[in-house]
């Protein structure tokens, strides 16, 4: 659907990184039992990955699937693709007790790009968490400053942050401070 | 500020990623019970100087509820365990034995 | 006269000269100056008057301890009050003003209570202001305010022009002071490969031993310093940072720390504070320690130093405090003082050593060096006015008999050293009193625990008691490496070997001379800041104010902006003395954080302006605010309040939106409601024991009114329930609620009916929802197509899904309004082409947005309750007439049993009925209805009270919901709510749905 648009319609800044809302982004939200075989199978036939690990993210192609509990998964896909994949999910897991739903216009995306290590202090502001200790393959869900949100680094170098579209803006401002010029902390890396 | 940590998704945070709810292994009393079993449940509390369970829940991060064992008053953190147990498991009963000779809390010891 | 000298200054640039001003008066000094060392270059003694009494006061020390020296710094959106000199570097254009004076600085009029001090004691403001009660208000607190007080606050509606940010950071072991101890701490924790972190509260490392002198393996101190900065910069594992302050240590090894960005370059680019929230494993506090006062009278005197200041000054910024400069101990300290001053070829006329027998070889090294000294001897008293100009000496064992009068023009004094336990003590740690050194160090015994229960905090160097730099060493490179083995990370426990000159044993001076007069004691000062004598700590023990605590608050001893680290251990020897107990009897006051005070915009961070706080903003938002939406704060969401058009009134504005509403076609963004997906074989059984009412039996394709309580009884939440498919339901809540409500299901779930198969998911910013109300509500859907909303294939109370105008949407037949209406769910990412859409074809209905005040109008004629309004924690539904949504058969449902109880049956509850005033006009929000008699506090008697209560265009006339004492039986009978103006307004008690009480209009 052309009339789609994203909370910030892609909105960029710059500062000690780039920062850019990331648009449309497919998203659902997949509740399950990770330890029935029946659940793995699906998870692995509809996505191509497996479930993942406490806290990991599995990447393959432009699916990727993120940890969230013990019972969660967030499972990110092309947007336009997100409701044929519920239904996929459902269909595989019909004889399974799960919970597959679109969630797609529900978030916003940021991606946070430049220097390592001013990508993660940029980060460091506004979150309560050891980012010497984060990396790649790692999923953190935790309060951005007054709200809640998750993030994970695609590669070194870059960093994705999800939170609810209603306060996309509030995110967007608060990352643009954080990563203001002349700011940089010299702490990390 | 304290830091915790969930048994659930692993991460130990700081207090403002989780949610305090209150004394833990509360037994419910419905429709049909006294007037003085539902005070109890409803209103009655422990608030002791020394060991504790409580209820937490890691509200910005997993989502889950989670029981806590501790010192009220050292602050000292005995463990974090299942929110899906009517009574704390025996590993963390041994641990605060181990730290509390003689404690009790309720009807556990 | 105080001077830069022609040479030294190891921490100035005497190449680059800097330009500032002091109450408009233009001054320079050199590079890495502070504005207190230039000052004093300046000549500039008298920097400030004193709090009560208005007295000339000068600078007393070189560090964070200063009391006076407070200034208003900086102009216009950077002005700061009580800013102190002694730690506020020099920079170029810097413009400071004394304050707490009038009319002027060298000229103050408020000095005159200082004649009037003895009618001025401690507690004076509490005895002479009690009565008559009246003049508090109108004639004692303004003039106390107005004589009173430190700087003035920066302008309200100035905005400060700087920002702030928050940083966390986590480390093994955290140490605090980069003085040698800390540096050593460092190095011995960083060698064994802990991760450390390193803070300074100034611009550099070393602390005094590059002053205090002695060597460090063999080198100068201060080029020990350099080797040890090299060294741990060279660590990667190490991190280090000046003009960072290390300011309170909370429960879990956490930390604030307080960076200094910018302070010394205002303007540039970035923070000018940081405030880093560290958590670390192990702290290691080696903050120092910091010198103490002598008790005698004229202590206060513009030129009476710390000896430790007086020889900063010289050594560290070339500048000399006076020509001749006599020096008062009990300490061999001190002596290094009189021995810099001669260096500079400056006098010492005398140092007078209270000590019967003297010092040890620091007092050998003076007597070579020329300088007289007295042992047994003190000040009897500080000669001059706005500044010093002599010493009155005498015995110190005796009651201060004038011996001799000798000239001077500063004096510098040490009563000894008190370590810097503060961190130590914020979170717990215990103190023990060294009799011996006369002071309180870390109980390494007692210290503060962790969440493991083991001691987090260890102390180094000076604030931990060890004094001498060869202690100091050995004693810093032990606790370093201690921290880090209790991590795992082994090193070795040696370090650097310091040497320095044997002292001999110091001597407990609490008072000078010892059996001083009262007149004596009447103008020796014990804490600076606050106007606190010798003389008042004493008079509050004969009061009664035993308890250290006490005396504190009484006398305010300690309570100004230093936190009395000059005052504290002076003062609380002087109350042991005068209640005759021995000092840890009395203990000292609570050490609480910040260390020295810290900027409101640090602890505010980036949250300021645009993210001072998230606002949640719907799809629509852009759209609402070129409508010149009102706009109304709904927990964090904003929502339109109404839409006024130009020259409209938000009366008017609600008015129009609501007959428009009624008459054709209203349209609402409803997508801030709460939308939770609960799905799994167990979930109809789950949602009726949410609900009051029957979940499981709603049909698929049918929606249903709900109602949630919390286990109390209590009315927690409303909203509309439709079954999706066999085993889904989606549950619609208040704005406020979907959160809540989220969390009060996985609540239930996780923790008390975890064997039920069901979960929830939160889908309310999934879906932008739009009540489309209205008599020509159907056309308008119909005229976008895709799906069949007719009566027959969607009547009232029903849901659908497919595609509207060619987006997939879900339609339910819902009414808060009382009209036909069709709440349409569209996804988010296209609400805002729908709504467009929904414009568009409305336009022949002349489709009209409403706000929430039209939406709340609508609702309260038709009689529908609104959590919030209706509901505040006390009323169970049964009191709003709800018991038709009460399931009678269900054993259970949260709430249940709590509306068993003998309050929430009895026949007298306030119950909700419709409220007609007689004379039409609208009932004040929150008004009570009175009864007869008075209650015990001779108050009026009350028999209910208005929830709600608006104007009805649709009636004309003011209507108003409420709970009245069992109201719905007494229909027609008229009750009275007084107004706060003194009238009273009286209302007939009716039926609470004012409109259409058939529901004939949402039924077509």
């Amino acid at each position: 659907m052309s009339k789609a648009v994203s909370a910030l319609a892609g909105a960029k800044a710059s500062g000690l990184v780039a920062i850019e809302e990331r648009g449309l982004q497919g998203m659902i939200t997949l509740r399950g039992d990770f330890a029935s075989a029946a659940f793995k199978k699906a998870v692995k036939a509809v996505l191509g990955v497996d479930v993942p690990g406490q806290r990991a993210v599995a990447v393959q192609g432009e699916k990727a699937v993120a940890w969230m509990s013990p019972d969660e998964l967030l499972v990110m896909v092309p947007h336009g693709e997100a409701d044929a994949i519920v239904d996929a999910l459902s269909e595989a897991l019909k004889a399974e007790h799960h919970l597959a739903v679109n969630v797609s216009d529900a978030r916003a995306v940021f991606r946070l790009s430049g220097m390592d290590a001013l990508v993660r202090e940029v980060i460091a502001k506004v979150a309560p968490v050891d980012m010497a200790g984060f990396g790649p393959g790692q999923i953190r869900r935790t309060r951005i400053s007054q709200v809640a949100g998750a993030f994970w680094q695609p590669e070194a170098g870059v960093l994705d942050l999800v939170c609810f579209r209603s306060v996309a803006q509030y995110v967007f401002d608060l990352l643009k401070v954080s990563a203001m010029d002349g700011s940089e902390v010299g702490h990390l890396g | 500020m304290l830091t915790l940590t969930c048994p659930y998704c692993g991460v130990s945070g700081e207090e403002t990623e989780f949610h305090a709810g209150g004394e833990a292994h509360l037994k419910r009393f419905i429709s049909g019970s006294t007037d003085a079993e539902f005070d109890e449940y409803m209103f009655l509390r422990e608030n002791p100087k020394g060991v504790h369970f409580e209820r937490w829940r890691h509200v910005y991060g997993c989502g889950k509820w989670f029981h806590a064992a501790r010192d009220t008053n050292t602050l000292e953190v005995f463990g974090t365990y299942s929110a899906q147990v009517s009574e704390p498991p025996k590993e963390i009963k041994d641990k605060i034995s181990a730290k509390r000779p003689g404690w009790s809390w309720r009807n556990f010891k | 006269m105080s001077t830069r000298l022609s040479s030294g200054g190891r921490l100035v640039n005497r190449a680059k000269q800097v330009s500032f001003t002091f109450n408009g008066k233009r001054m320079t000094g050199f590079e890495g100056d502070t504005v207190a060392s230039a000052l004093l270059a300046n000549d500039q003694m008298l920097v400030g008057r004193s709090f009560k009494y208005h007295r000339p006061r000068g600078i007393v020390a070189s560090g964070v301890e200063e009391p006076n020296a407070l200034v208003n710094l900086g102009q216009g959106a950077r002005m700061e009050p009580n800013q102190r000199v002694t730690t506020t570097e020099l920079f170029d254009g810097l413009t400071a003003t004394s304050q707490n004076h009038w009319p002027s600085l060298e000229f103050d009029i408020g000095a005159v209570n200082t004649y009037l001090s003895r009618f001025l004691p401690a507690g004076f403001y509490y005895k002479m202001f009690m009565y008559p009660r009246a003049f508090w208000k109108h004639v004692y607190e303004p003039f106390i305010r107005q004589s009173a007080g430190l700087g003035k606050a920066p302008d309200a509606e100035t905005l400060d022009a700087d920002l702030y940010e928050h940083f966390h950071a986590y480390v093994d072991v955290l140490v605090v002071g980069g003085g040698v101890a800390g540096l050593q701490a460092a190095l011995s924790a960083g060698r064994a490969g802990a991760r450390v972190m390193l803070i300074e509260q100034t611009a550099h490392w070393g602390g005094r031993a590059p002053v205090d002198g002695g060597t460090i393996d063999g080198v100068a101190s201060a080029a020990w310093v350099e080797q040890a900065v090299a060294e741990l910069s060279g660590m990667e594992n190490v991190k280090m940072r000046l003009r960072c302050m290390g300011a309170g240590v909370y429960d879990h090894g956490y930390v604030l720390g307080y960076e200094r960005v910018n302070d010394h370059k205002p303007g540039a680019k970035g923070v000018r504070h940081r405030l880093w929230r560290i958590r670390a494993k192990r702290i290691v506090s080696a903050g120092g320690a910091i010198e103490r006062p002598l008790s005698f009278a004229g202590n206060d005197l513009p030129g009476v130093m710390l000896a430790s200041a007086v020889r900063d000054y010289i050594v560290d910024y070339g500048v000399s405090p006076g020509d001749r400069v006599v020096v008062v101990t009990n300490n061999d300290d001190a002596y290094r003082t009189a021995l810099a001053v001669k260096a500079a070829g400056l006098q010492v006329p005398v140092i007078l050593d209270a000590r019967p027998n003297g010092g040890g070889a620091l007092a050998e090294a003076a007597k070579k060096a020329g300088i007289r000294v007295e042992n047994g001897k003190g000040i009897a008293k500080v000669k001059g006015g706005k500044r010093v100009t002599g010493v009155a000496i005498c015995l110190q064992a005796g009651e201060g008999s004038v011996i001799e009068e000798i000239a001077c023009d500063a004096v510098a004094m040490s009563g000894g050293w008190s370590p810097v336990v503060h961190l130590w003590s914020h979170c717990g740690g215990k103190l023990l009193w060294d009799a011996e050194r006369a002071m309180f160090r870390p109980d390494g015994a007692k210290p503060p625990t962790d969440q493991d229960g083991e001691g987090f905090v260890v102390c180094a160097g000076n604030a931990n008691g060890a004094m001498t730099l060869d202690a100091v060493m050995a004693d810093a490179a032990l606790q370093g490496a201690g921290a880090a083995a209790e991590l795992g990370f082994k090193g070795a426990a040696a370090g650097a070997k310091g040497e320095t000159e044997a002292e001999a044993p110091m001597a407990a001076v609490w008072m000078m001379p010892q059996g001083a007069n009262i007149k004596l004691r009447m103008k020796s000062w014990l804490d600076y800041q606050n106007d606190v004598k010798v003389s008042d700590v004493q008079l509050a023990a004969r009061e009664g104010y035993e308890s250290v605590e006490h005396a504190k608050r009484y006398t305010t001893l300690g309570m100004a902006t230093d936190q009395g680290k000059l005052s504290n251990i002076n003062g609380l020897a002087i109350l042991s003395d005068a209640l005759n107990q021995p000092i840890p009897q009395t203990g000292t006051t609570t050490f609480r954080p910040p260390y020295t005070p810290i900027s409101m915009g640090a602890i505010g961070g980036a949250a300021r302006a645009e993210v001072f706080q998230p606002i949640r903003r719907t799809c629509l938002y852009d759209w609402h605010e070129a409508q010149n939406a009102y706009w109304e704060p709904v927990g964090q969401w904003r929502r339109p309040y109404c839409y006024p058009k130009a020259g409209e009134s938000h009366h008017d504005a609600v008015t129009r939106e609501i007959n428009q509403t009624r008459n054709s076609l209203g349209l609402l963004d409803a997508s801030t409601l709460g939308k939770l997906i609960v799905k799994g074989p167990d979930a109809g059984k789950f949602l009726d024991l949410m609900y009051t009412n029957m979940m499981s039996n709603l049909a698929v394709g049918k929606c249903r009114y709900g109602l949630m309580c919390n286990e109390n009884g209590f009315l927690s939440d409303d909203g509309v329930v439709a079954r999706m498919d066999e085993d889904t339901w989606l549950c619609h809540t208040t704005t406020g609620g979907a959160d809540r409500i989220h969390a009060h299901m996985e609540e239930w779930l996780q923790t008390e009916w975890w064997d039920l198969k069901v979960y929830v998911a939160n889908v309310t910013e999934q879906w932008a929802q739009f009540a489309v109300v209205g008599p020509n509500g159907r056309k308008v859907l119909e005229k976008l197509g895709g799906m069949d909303v007719s009566k027959e294939t969607l009547p009232f109370m029903q849901w659908a899904e497919g595609t509207l105008g060619g987006v997939k949407a879900r339609a339910f037949r819902i009414s808060f309004s009382g009209e036909l209406s069709y709440e349409i769910a569209v996804p988010a990412s296209e609400g805002r082409a729908f709504w467009d859409m929904l414009l568009k074809a409305g336009e022949e209905f002349g489709a009209t947005p409403y706000g929430t005040e039209a939406l709340h109008v609508l609702r309260a004629e038709k009689g529908f309750i609104m959590i919030g309004d209706e509901t505040d924690g006390t009323v169970i539904p049964q009191d709003l007439g709800l018991d038709w949504a009460i399931s009678k058969k269900k054993t259970d449902y949260i709430g249940k049993r709590g509306q068993e109880r003998i309050h929430m049956v009895r026949p007298d509850r306030w119950k909700l009925v419709g409220l007609e005033t007689l004379d039409g006009s609208v009932i004040p929000d929150g008004a009570y209805a009175v009864d007869e008699g008075k209650n015990a506090n001779g108050q009026r008697n009350t028999q209910g009270r208005v929830t709600s209560t608006y104007y009805s265009p649709t009636l004309g006339r003011g209507i108003a919901m409420g709970i009245v004492r069992d109201g719905p039986k007494r229909m027609g009978e008229v009750i009275e709510f007084p107004k706060t103006d003194g009238t009273s307004v009286k209302a007939r008690i009716v039926d609470p749905v004012f409109y259409d009480k058939e529901g004939a209009k949402q039924n077509v």
